[in-house]
């Protein structure tokens, strides 16, 4: 299907106080990709990420989604096909409760009520936070905030998942429970992240950037190959393709 | 600074008790929002001497706080809070009117006095009506009755998002503080020096998380108009509800309440 594509022409983005945060970055990703964004701190992946759905504007370049240019007009429909998961889970949840929240999207659909509220169950069910479903959203942990705003995307069931380090302050169970989604994740993926292995388990491809340009961009185990590549984008090998400091075995 | 978080907890507490299940918390919101206007602008409507007539009033709040299973503590100290602010607003009248009033055995009370404490036990029965409707109805309902009632949608939304505004300033404030604090190690912060950066950054920070706040909101279909998981319609209940109370509170208008039991209780005596 065409209309999942994600399709990057030479974006440029400057921030208001000069940081030029994108230089010049293309990419395209077809339907059902799943793809790695990584880089150093300040390599601008956020800010690639924000442009995707249309959070930032360009200073130039030019950003299709599916078979629409990203405007002004196409606006609320490319928001309903790209659900972004953003980096600062804070920044997300807004509601009274944790289930007023995951139930904030799915009613802007405009989907009845007991739709709603199957929904709602089975997506923090999903992420395994149906216990949470009367709590704040404040007086949650930062992992659990984490797993309840994935909840708020995936209850929207968008055509593409755009995730800012998904499993950056879950503990070892959620984190595997959370790839564990990913992996099930039919449509587009894509996500920032430093947890390497993540990106091996997950992603065939991998798109390095690097002070704001596109390094590398390719199979992953190529890429965690490369060693002067890592070297020089301030990355290293993913500790499941270093051999076992404890045992010795290994590559 | 903290003690200002504590504050908004506890407000946001108030909301949290909108989640309960209770006969009043399933009415629909609009008959609450009605109900609640009717008793403001009765309230309201009497003439500024008058004092012993509105201690009737306090019936409604407390029937609806405590059919709403609404803590009574917490509601109380919620409405204590605002007192203050109605004592300055009534300050200067025992000043500007000395006119004597009532005189009980030896001690003259002048109008002025009178007419401070009417205001201060109209906002009294005012602001605990409000809060008590926020606690049994939550917000966000409160503002999608409004609307459904007629109220322009642009008026609700900017009313909405000045109340998740507060919650944001506030939280961005905290955290803020805390950073200063933990940092001036016991001292009192660098003193005033570091106070205006601080409001200067708090300012933009609250700016800029308002603004991905909103995105969120963006991104997930957010076209102005809010939903709760609340279906009700307005019923016969609802009716009743409006009707039976607006009749209590043109009684209570019309008869002064206090007397007439007054005159009920001598009555029976006699
Ligand atoms: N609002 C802003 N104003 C000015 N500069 C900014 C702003 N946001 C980010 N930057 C700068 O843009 C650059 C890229 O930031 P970005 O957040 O995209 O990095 P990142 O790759 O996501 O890093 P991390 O791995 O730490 O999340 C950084 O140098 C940062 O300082
Ligand atoms: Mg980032």
């Amino acid at each position: 299907m065409s209309h999942h594509i994600v399709e990057v022409k030479h974006l440029q983005h400057i921030y208001a106080d000069g940081t030029v945060a994108l230089q010049d970055v293309s990419l395209t990703i077809h339907h059902g990709e799943s793809v790695a964004i990584i880089g150093a701190n300040g390599a601008g992946k956020s800010t690639l990420l924000l442009h995707l759905n249309g959070y930032l504007t360009a200073n130039s370049g030019e950003i299709r989604i599916g078979d629409f240019p990203l405007t002004k007009k196409t606006l609320p429909e490319i928001r309903r096909t790209v659900g972004m998961v953003f980096q600062d889970a804070d920044d997300q949840l807004f509601m009274p409760t944790v289930f007023d929240d995951v139930a904030f999207g799915p009613f802007n659909l405009g989907l009845p009520v007991d739709e709603v509220k199957q929904r709602v169950k089975a997506v923090l069910e999903q992420v395994g936070a149906a216990h949470l479903q009367e709590k704040p959203p404040y007086h949650l942990s930062g992992g659990e905030k984490k797993r309840v705003a994935i909840a708020t995307v995936l209850s929207m069931s968008p055509d593409i998942l755009v995730m800012d380090e998904p499993t950056s302050g879950l503990d070892p169970f959620a984190r595997r429970q959370l790839m564990g989604l990913l992996r099930d994740f039919q449509h587009t993926k894509i996500f920032t992240s430093h947890d390497l292995d993540m990106v091996v388990e997950l992603c065939q491809r991998t798109i390095v950037l690097h002070k704001g340009i596109v390094k590398a961009d390719g199979p992953t185990l190529e890429i965690f190959n490369d060693d002067a590549l890592l070297a020089e984008c301030r990355l290293e090998k993913p500790l499941s393709m270093q051999g076992c400091p404890v045992c010795g075995k290994g590559r | 600074m903290r003690s200002i978080d504590g504050a908004v907890l506890d407000l946001k507490r108030l909301d949290l008790l909108a989640t309960g299940d209770s006969v009043i918390h399933r009415l629909d919101a609009r008959a609450k929002v009605l109900t609640t206007l009717v008793f403001i602008v009765t309230v309201v409507s009497f003439n500024r001497y008058e004092f012993t007539a509105l201690f009737p009033f306090f019936i409604y709040p407390v029937v609806t706080a405590s059919l709403g299973n609404l803590p009574g503590g917490y509601i109380v100290r919620k409405i204590i809070m605002v007192i203050p602010f109605a004592f300055v607003v009534g300050m200067l009248n025992p000043i500007f009117d000395r006119e004597l009033f009532v005189r009980i055995g030896p001690f003259a009370i002048t109008g002025g006095w009178i007419s401070c404490a009417s205001i201060i036990l109209r906002t009294v029965l005012t602001v605990g009506a409000a809060f008590i409707l926020v606690g049994v109805t939550g917000f966000l309902s409160v503002c999608e009755a409004l609307e459904r009632l007629g109220t322009p949608r642009t008026f609700t939304v900017q009313l909405l998002f000045l109340y998740r505004y507060i919650f944001v300033l506030t939280e961005e404030g905290a955290r803020a503080s805390r950073a200063r604090e933990l940092r001036s190690c016991g001292r009192k912060g660098l003193g005033l020096a570091s106070f205006g950066p601080l409001i200067g950054h708090l300012l933009i920070r609250t700016w800029l998380r308002a603004e991905r706040i909103h995105m969120a909101m963006l991104a997930r279909g957010f076209t102005g108009e809010f939903h709760s998981r609340q279906v009700s319609g307005f019923g016969w209940r609802e009716l009743f509800y409006v009707a039976g109370w607006s009749a209590v509170f043109v009684v209570l208008r019309m008869e002064n309440g206090a007397q007439w039991m007054g005159r009920l209780v001598t009555g029976v005596l006699s």
